[in-house]
């Protein structure tokens, strides 16, 4: 590999995202964002995973038959992933119920998958963790915008603090409630894809 | 009777996968620019969430439960951490097995649906489908209602969708929205007139 870490971390942010460029991971991204907070937090359990099972994969790459490499990928994330919802169910009781089924869902995970199998299975093991460091940072970014301008616009506020005082509650601003609608997360990751295929038109789909 | 029915409506128009809970996007945005490949990849997730939904509940309820294992004399064991680790495991192999029965005994069957099923293992929708009856804590033939109306609940919504892109093909977008961008936009059309059957009710 010719690219430096850091090279590696910037370039699956915005090069290579895996949202919006490679159509990865975006199963679960979308119903999580109608809050900051479960964005935020679903982001860090996705890079956090992703991080660690690329760097698990990576470490036993040789000794992997060719075969049964997918299953392995799995139960190597799916353990993670218990990890994990134990760890939010224990601490963070009523984030893990907002989440619901989406924490399990890292299982089936598009980009987990994609990074185990695409990269960690040739690399070693630091590299491995970076990208699924870098990878988590990408599916945080978008998911991050959607549910600013998702909270903001929907409920006035931002990580549950009030920033545009609601006509509800004696402000200004009268609520968009199609923003808090799920369907609204599908127009804005279109606006998202649009936005960055016209920066970069070596992205666009040819004809 | 009418319950059972209510769950297979709801779980059709009312908590459609796709199009309420994002479930199963990858393959659903990847396989829908064909009506052909899309009813495969629809035929394929209904029989799949037929399958693995009950044999799911059938495990959870007497292996994974808090006290499921009281006819082992463990009454007071809870091995409902585990549930993830072995709901993939059994989709897995599930869809494995039912790959090499197709293959033997229903060729006509396999060519429609044959390269979908391994694909299928690990998407979300097939996931979800589990997950949400475990966590309605459904019993068996609630499950089996509910495995039949979230497959055929997909199967509606990527035939809609390919329906949609095969005329859209046609059209002259912006150059940064052809393709992906505008199939979002679709999607998000068609959830939205979805929307327009909420309240419906058995």
């Amino acid at each position: 590999m010719a690219e430096t870490n850091l090279e590696l971390l910037t370039s699956s942010v915005f090069k290579r995202n895996p949202i919006a460029l490679l159509v990865l991971g975006i199963c679960s991204s979308l119903a999580v964002t109608g809050q900051m907070t479960t964005a935020l937090v679903m982001s860090i359990c996705v890079g956090l995973v992703t991080a660690f099972s690329s760097m698990t994969i990576s470490l036993v790459r040789h000794q992997i038959p060719n075969s049964v490499r997918i299953g392995l990928q799995i139960i190597v994330a799916a353990t993670l992933v218990i990890l994990v919802d134990q760890y939010l169910k224990a601490y963070y009781f009523s984030l893990s119920k907002q989440l619901s089924i989406y924490v399990g869902l890292i299982i089936t995970n598009c980009i987990l998958l994609g990074r185990a199998e695409g990269f960690a299975m040739s690399n070693p093991p630091i590299p491995s963790f970076i990208d699924g460091i870098a990878n988590g940072l990408g599916y945080g970014f978008i998911l991050m915008s959607v549910a600013s301008v998702r909270e903001l616009l929907g409920s006035g506020s931002l990580f549950g603090i009030e920033i545009l005082p609601l006509t509800t509650n004696g402000g200004w601003y009268l609520r968009n409630g199609l923003l808090v609608l799920p369907v609204c997360g599908f127009f804005l990751i279109a606006l998202i894809i649009w936005t960055l295929r016209t920066l970069d038109p070596n992205q666009q789909e040819k004809e | 009777m009418v319950h059972y029915f209510d769950i297979v409506i709801r779980s059709i128009f009312l908590e459609n996968l796709p199009l309420t809970f994002f479930l199963g996007m990858c393959t659903f945005v990847a396989i829908s620019k064909q009506v052909k490949a899309a009813v495969g990849l629809g035929a394929a997730v209904l029989f799949i969430q037929v399958i693995t939904v009950p044999i799911n509940n059938l495990i959870y309820t007497y292996l994974l439960k808090p006290g499921a294992l009281a006819w082992a004399g463990q009454p007071e064991l809870d091995l409902s951490f585990l549930g993830l680790l072995t709901y993939i495991a059994i989709i897995a192999a599930v869809v494995q097995i039912l790959e090499m029965v197709i293959d033997r005994f229903l060729p006509a069957l396999y060519n429609t649906l044959g390269i979908f099923l391994p694909l299928l293992t690990v998407n979300c929708a097939i996931f979800a489908g589990t997950l949400f009856m475990v966590e309605r804590d459904y019993t068996f033939g609630e499950s089996v209602a509910y495995g039949f109306g979230s497959g055929a609940g997909f199967f509606l919504a990527v035939v809609v969708l390919a329906g949609i892109r095969e005329r859209l093909e046609y059209a002259d977008p912006p150059a940064g929205l052809r393709g992906l961008g505008l199939t979002f936009i679709t999607v998000g059309w068609i959830a939205m007139a979805f929307m327009g059957l909420a309240g419906l009710e058995m």
